[in-house]
């Protein structure tokens, strides 16, 4: 409720005429706080994208120079980078397939089954969130040594898997809960087995969720720096080379890629967005 | 012992008169266990049922009673610890639920949220193979039927209540399935759509002609529905009967505190003489029951409201007739409910009409004659008349309708 409506006016005490009390306007702070949280996450974001636009002449893209698209012109220019650029994005696709299937499979069985060994499946899932990645890479490293594989794009691969699994399933899981069974057994009941039952009832009802998970799944691999670092081996993923090369300066080509990232990944949402929707 | 065997038999057996003798439903001894670590529940215990084609058929009771587990293993859902269940006269015990010619309308109507209302009661005849155009004719029909032709290209959550809950009718009744299975299907209705649906449910089966099984706690739905009613407590079926034989003659204390309202009168046979007996009740009122019974035995009688007449004379000697005070007037405009203690503290809930003559008695505290015809007193087979009786409220659905599952 607004100040600004007036009194309730009780007839015959109050005279009409008498001036009503001035109403006090009130600082909406929540109004405030949320725009300082919006900026707080985006001001980073918008700086990435307007400095892709930055007309640099020198190493260091640092100070706004002037417009100008070149940048997006020669966003392929470094090689290397633009080979790092693919390396990423090949594993964060193979892990959104990867983990999404896995994740998937696994939170419809947490979400829908009792079995042996629930309990302990959860704690090994939540200690895969909350190890620190410094702790998780070096392990990894140390047993991909040990079983003699050679660090490189497959142990790239499978660590991010591992560690992107438990989200997908996390998120799949929640959405498993809130699925009445009742639905799948009314499948059953007009004659579907247990196949066309979860393919045209079960599975239908999870993808957003499954969506959902594998995007996150995505969006953890692409950007991960920490863990890839320890079992990259030979290969330089992209956040493996702008670290690289933050020593000599960076050039605005990765502005451009990570805005085209950006970009592709809310696009992505947006669409997944509208899947749901039209789903409900 | 009052009801004999034959009429025992008498009573399970169906007022519709089928053409083929074998019923559309059977149980044979299915009881069903569940275990849960030590503990076990025998959630129904030994039930025998037949179910005639094209009967409207109430499995009746309280939360926990067993009926919607009876359901669902007709459905296919649960499979029975012991006995067989049998469909048409085939065997189905242990065949999975997409194998049974049965549907089933679920109390939350289960409709498929993702598919439009065409796709939802399409999806059973596709998944029998049934040709493209055949679908789209039947279920135009049958959309028909429930009066939602319009809303075909709609999503359930587009609908209301009602409208889903027809929904879910039509999607079952579709696939023409050989009996259909209702749990509660008109408990989350409110009290006037339930009503209007209680008719519409009754005219839809008697258009279609297929045996309907009704699952429900409300007592009421179930006498203005059913062709016949198994009343369930404790997971075995206490009495199955018409709607009438349920109410005017109920087996057992449970099924008389049950159904409907009745006063239980608890009394020591005596004297038996032209076809019935006295009987000496607890305050020493002694009244006629219209049962000959052997003196001395123990006699559990019910009385039901409407059959009481109170009056402040004395009525005819010829009738039962007990003594006592109100304590309690309810007044409902066509009629009155009134609550009249008897002298050893015994309640009597006496519903009297208001016709003219009945604005002379009662107010609370006033004296009042209680007498009804002796063939009213029904005395409950003793047999059953030993188990306790499970606490009853006057209205059971009142207390019901919140806490079902």
């Amino acid at each position: 409720m607004s100040t600004d409506t007036a009194h309730p006016v009780r007839p015959d005490t109050t005279p009409r005429a008498a001036p009503a009390a001035r109403p006090r306007r009130r600082i909406d702070w929540g109004k405030y706080f949320t725009w300082a949280v919006l900026a707080w996450l985006f001001v980073p974001i918008t700086f990435m994208i307007a400095f892709s636009f930055n007309d640099v002449s020198g190493r260091h893209n640092v100070r706004w120079e002037g417009f100008t698209l070149r940048w997006y012109g020669q966003a392929f220019a470094y090689r290397d980078l633009t080979e790092a650029l693919l390396y990423s994005l090949a594993i964060a696709l193979l892990t959104m397939l990867i983990a999404g299937i896995i994740g998937s499979l696994l939170g419809l069985a947490l979400g829908r089954h009792r079995f042996h060994g629930k309990n302990s499946t959860n704690v090994v899932m939540f200690a895969a969130i909350s190890a620190p990645e410094v702790v998780i890479g070096a392990a990894l490293l140390s047993l991909f040594l040990l079983a003699g594989v050679k660090a490189g794009f497959v142990t790239i691969v499978i660590a991010h898997v591992m560690f992107t699994v438990s989200f997908v399933a996390i998120t799949v899981r929640a959405r498993v809960i809130t699925l009445d069974p009742k639905l799948e057994e009314a499948a059953r009941d007009l004659g579907a087995g247990p196949w066309t039952t979860f393919r045209l009832v079960t599975l239908p009802m999870l993808t957003p969720a499954i969506m959902a998970g594998g995007l996150l799944a995505f969006a953890l691999s692409i950007d991960d720096y920490i863990i890839t670092s320890f079992v990259s081996g030979e290969v330089t993923t992209f956040p493996l080379w702008i670290w690289g090369s933050t020593r000599v300066g960076i050039p605005p080509q990765v502005n451009v890629m990570g805005t085209l990232i950006f970009v592709v990944g809310v696009l992505l949402a947006v669409v997944n967005v509208i899947v749901a929707r039209r789903r409900r | 012992m009052t009801i004999t065997a034959h009429e025992r038999a008498d009573m399970s057996r169906s007022p519709i008169a089928g053409t083929d003798p074998t019923p559309a439903i059977s149980l044979h001894g299915v009881s069903k266990v569940y275990r849960s670590g030590s503990e076990t529940v025998t959630a129904v215990r030994e039930v025998d049922l037949n179910i005639e084609r094209g009967e409207f058929f109430s499995l009746l009771g309280p939360s926990g009673c067993g009926k919607t587990t009876t359901m669902r293993m007709i459905a296919g859902f649960d499979d029975p610890t012991d006995g067989e269940v049998r469909l048409t006269g085939n065997d189905v015990t242990g065949v999975p639920p997409n194998h049974r010619d049965v549907n089933m309308v679920f109390q939350s109507y289960a409709l498929f949220p993702h598919m439009s209302v065409h796709d939802n009661v399409a999806f059973g005849l596709k998944r029998s193979g049934v040709a493209k155009r055949e679908i789209s004719g039947r279920v135009g029909e049958m959309l028909d039927l429930v009066e939602l032709g319009d809303r075909a290209g709609h999503k359930p959550a587009q609908l209301s209540g009602g409208q889903q809950q027809r929904v879910a009718l039509a999607r079952a009744l579709v696939n023409r399935p050989s009996a259909l299975l209702l749990d509660e299907p008109l408990g989350a209705l409110d009290l006037k759509l339930r009503q209007s649906m209680q008719s519409e449910l009754k005219r839809i089966q008697r258009e279609v002609g297929i045996t309907f099984v009704y699952v429900t706690h409300d007592q009421g739905e179930a006498l203005t529905m059913s062709d016949r009613i198994a009343v369930m407590n404790e997971g075995i079926v206490e009495q199955l009967g018409s709607p009438a034989e349920v109410y005017e003659r109920p087996a057992t204390r449970f099924v008389a505190g049950f159904i409907g309202t009745s006063n239980l009168l608890t009394g020591t046979a005596g004297e038996a003489r032209d076809g019935g007996s006295d009987v000496r009740l607890a305050d020493d009122h002694v009244v006629r029951a219209g049962t000959a019974l052997l003196p001395g035995a123990a006699v559990d009688m019910t009385v039901r409201p409407e059959k009481i007449r109170i009056t402040t004379h004395e009525p005819d000697a010829a009738l039962s007739r007990v003594r006592g005070t109100v304590t309690d007037t309810v007044y409902l405009g066509s009629a009155t409910h009134y609550t009249v203690r008897l002298a050893d503290g015994t309640e009597i809930v006496v519903f009297c009409q208001n016709t003219s003559d009945a604005l002379e008695v009662a107010e609370a505290g006033s004296a009042v004659w209680l007498s009804w015809q002796p063939q009213h007193s029904y005395v409950l087979p003793e047999a059953h008349a030993s188990r306790p009786a499970p606490h009853t409220p006057a209205d059971p659905s009142d207390e019901e309708t919140h806490n079902h599952a």
